[in-house]
C-alpha cells in the first residue's frame, strides 16, 4: 500500500517564483499550485515521499514594507493546504527576502503550529532576527550555490516531513540557534576551558562552545547642542553616484565606497547623478536622486539656517551584499574623515 | 548619526541607535506618486525629523516614528 505523500508549501519571492524582478517588488501575496522555480529541483529531491502541493509568492519589496499584513495573509492561504512542512527560500544574501523567509517561516510555525525551515547565507541580516524562531540551513552567498543547497534543504524537509527528531546543529546542519541542550562530557569546564586558552596560545586552532553574536551594541552619539550652528554630512548606502558611476562602485559585494563633492551643487538631476546600486529598481533613483540622497532638501535647510553647513563632501557605497567586513572597514573609513573634518551629524540614508 | 532607513529591522539589527523610517525601499526620501511640489515637501520633512532625532539624547536604539 503505497503511504501518504508528506505535504510541503513553499515560499518564494517574485524573482525566483518566475514573475519578474525589482520592478516586480510590489506584488502583494499569491499562491500558485504546485510547485514554481527552485520548487522544482527541490521536489525532484523530495522524490515519491513528499509532495510540494503550493509555491507561496510575494514581492520582496511588498513583504518588508507590510511584514504584519503579509505575514497574515501568508498564513491565511497556506492554512486551507494543511501541509506537514513550510519551506521558505533559499534566500541567500538578499535581506528582503531573508526577512520574507523567516518571518513567514515564524508566523505558520506559531500560529499554524507547522514544522518550518529556510535557508540563508550567515551574513544575512535576517538571520539574527529569525535563527532562534526557525530553523535556518546555512548556503553560499550567492545564487550560484542553488544547486548544492537544494538537496541539503531536501534532506531537512524531509526529516521535517516524516515527523523525524531534528538533531544538533552540526548533525542536521543549520546555523545554531543558541538552545542549550545538555550533554555529559568526559572533562570539567575549567579543563575545558583551559585546553583552550593554551590552544589560543599556543596559536593553534580550537573550538569555542559559544560563539560570540555577529552584531555588537554601538554606544550612542550625545545629541547635537544647537543645529543653527552644525555641520552635518551626508552618507547613503543606495549608491548614489555622479553620471557614468567614474570610481566603479560595483552594484552588489561592493569592494569601495567614494566621496564626491556637492559644493555649489543644490539638486541632484539625472543628467549629472544616477544609482548604481544593484538591489533595487533604479527607476525612481535615477528620474531624481534626490530620493535617495536628499541633497535639494539638505541645502534648502542651509539656506533657512536650520542648519549650519551642509558638509562639503558626501560619502556613498552599495549596501547590496556588501560583506559585513567591508561595511564595517568602510563606516570606520567613512567616520573617521567625517570627525577630522569636525563633521558634527551625519544622515544615512538607506534603500 | 540618524539612520534614514527602509528597512527598520536592518537597522535595529546592524546597532544603529537613531532610526527615521523611510518612504519606500526605491525611493526611501520619496514618492513617485505624488506631484513634485509635494514629493519635495514629503522629503524636506523626513530630512527635517531626521535632524530632530540628532539633537535628541538617546540611552538605547531608537526608531522615530511620528
Amino acid at each position: 500500500m503505497a503511504e501518504k505523500k508528506y505535504r510541503v508549501v513553499h515560499y518564494l519571492n517574485q524573482f525566483f517564483a518566475q514573475i519578474g524582478g525589482e520592478e516586480k517588488a510590489n506584488i502583494p501575496p499569491l499562491i500558485k499550485e504546485g510547485a514554481v522555480g527552485p520548487g522544482i529541483p527541490l521536489q525532484q529531491a523530495l522524490g515519491e515521499e513528499g509532495e510540494i502541493v503550493a509555491t507561496m509568492v510575494c514581492g520582496d519589496n511588498y513583504f518588508a514594507e507590510n511584514i504584519e499584513t503579509a505575514v497574515e495573509k501568508v498564513v491565511e492561504s497556506v492554512s486551507p493546504y494543511k501541509p506537514d512542512v513550510f519551506v521558505a527560500g533559499p534566500a541567500f544574501t538578499a535581506g528582503r527576502y531573508g526577512i520574507a523567509c523567516g518571518a513567514s517561516c515564524s508566523a505558520v510555525s506559531k500560529k499554524l503550529g507547522i514544522p518550518v525551515v529556510t535557508a540563508m547565507y550567515e551574513e544575512n541580516p535576517a538571520l539574527e532576527l529569525y535563527r532562534k524562531e526557525v530553523y535556518v540551513i546555512p548556503t553560499t552567498n550567492s545564487v550560484r550555490g542553488m544547486k548544492e543547497a537544494i538537496p541539503r534543504m531536501a534532506g531537512f524537509v524531509r526529516k521535517l516531513g516524516l515527523g523525524q527528531e531534528i538533531g544538533l546543529p552540526q548533525e542536521d546542519g543549520y546555523f545554531p540557534r543558541g538552545i542549550r541542550v545538555n550533554q555529559f562530557v568526559s572533562r570539567t569546564g575549567a579543563e575545558r576551558a583551559v585546553d583552550m586558552l593554551l590552544s589560543k596560545l599556543r596559536k593553534e586552532p580550537f573550538q569555542t562552545e559559544y560563539p560570540m553574536p555577529t552584531f555588537e551594541h554601538v554606544p550612542a552619539s550625545p545629541a547635537i547642542r544647537d543645529l543653527r550652528s552644525a555641520t552635518i554630512a551626508l552618507v547613503t548606502s543606495g549608491g548614489i553616484v555622479p553620471l557614468g558611476n567614474p570610481d566603479r562602485i560595483e552594484a552588489a559585494s561592493a569592494s569601495k565606497f567614494a566621496e564626491y563633492n556637492i559644493a555649489g551643487v543644490d539638486d541632484l538631476t539625472p543628467d549629472a547623478y544616477q544609482t548604481c546600486h544593484g538591489g533595487y529598481d533604479p527607476t525612481y533613483a535615477n528620474a531624481d536622486p534626490d530620493r535617495v540622497l536628499p541633497l535639494d532638501a539638505m541645502r534648502s535647510l542651509e539656506k533657512d539656517g536650520t542648519i549650519g553647513k551642509l558638509y562639503d563632501v558626501y560619502y556613498v557605497t552599495v549596501g547590496n551584499a556588501t560583506s559585513v567586513a567591508n561595511a564595517q572597514k568602510f563606516g570606520k573609513a567613512i567616520a573617521e574623515k567625517l570627525k577630522a573634518a569636525d563633521v558634527d551629524g551625519v544622515i544615512l540614508t538607506s534603500t | 548619526m540618524a539612520h534614514v532607513a527602509s528597512i527598520v529591522p536592518i537597522s535595529l539589527t546592524v546597532g544603529a541607535n537613531r532610526i527615521v523610517p523611510a518612504v519606500a525601499i526605491p525611493h526611501p526620501l520619496g514618492n513617485p506618486e505624488l506631484p513634485k511640489d509635494e514629493e519635495r515637501e514629503l522629503r524636506l520633512n523626513l530630512v527635517k525629523k531626521a535632524l530632530r532625532a540628532l539633537q535628541v539624547e538617546v540611552e538605547k536604539q531608537t526608531v522615530f516614528e511620528e
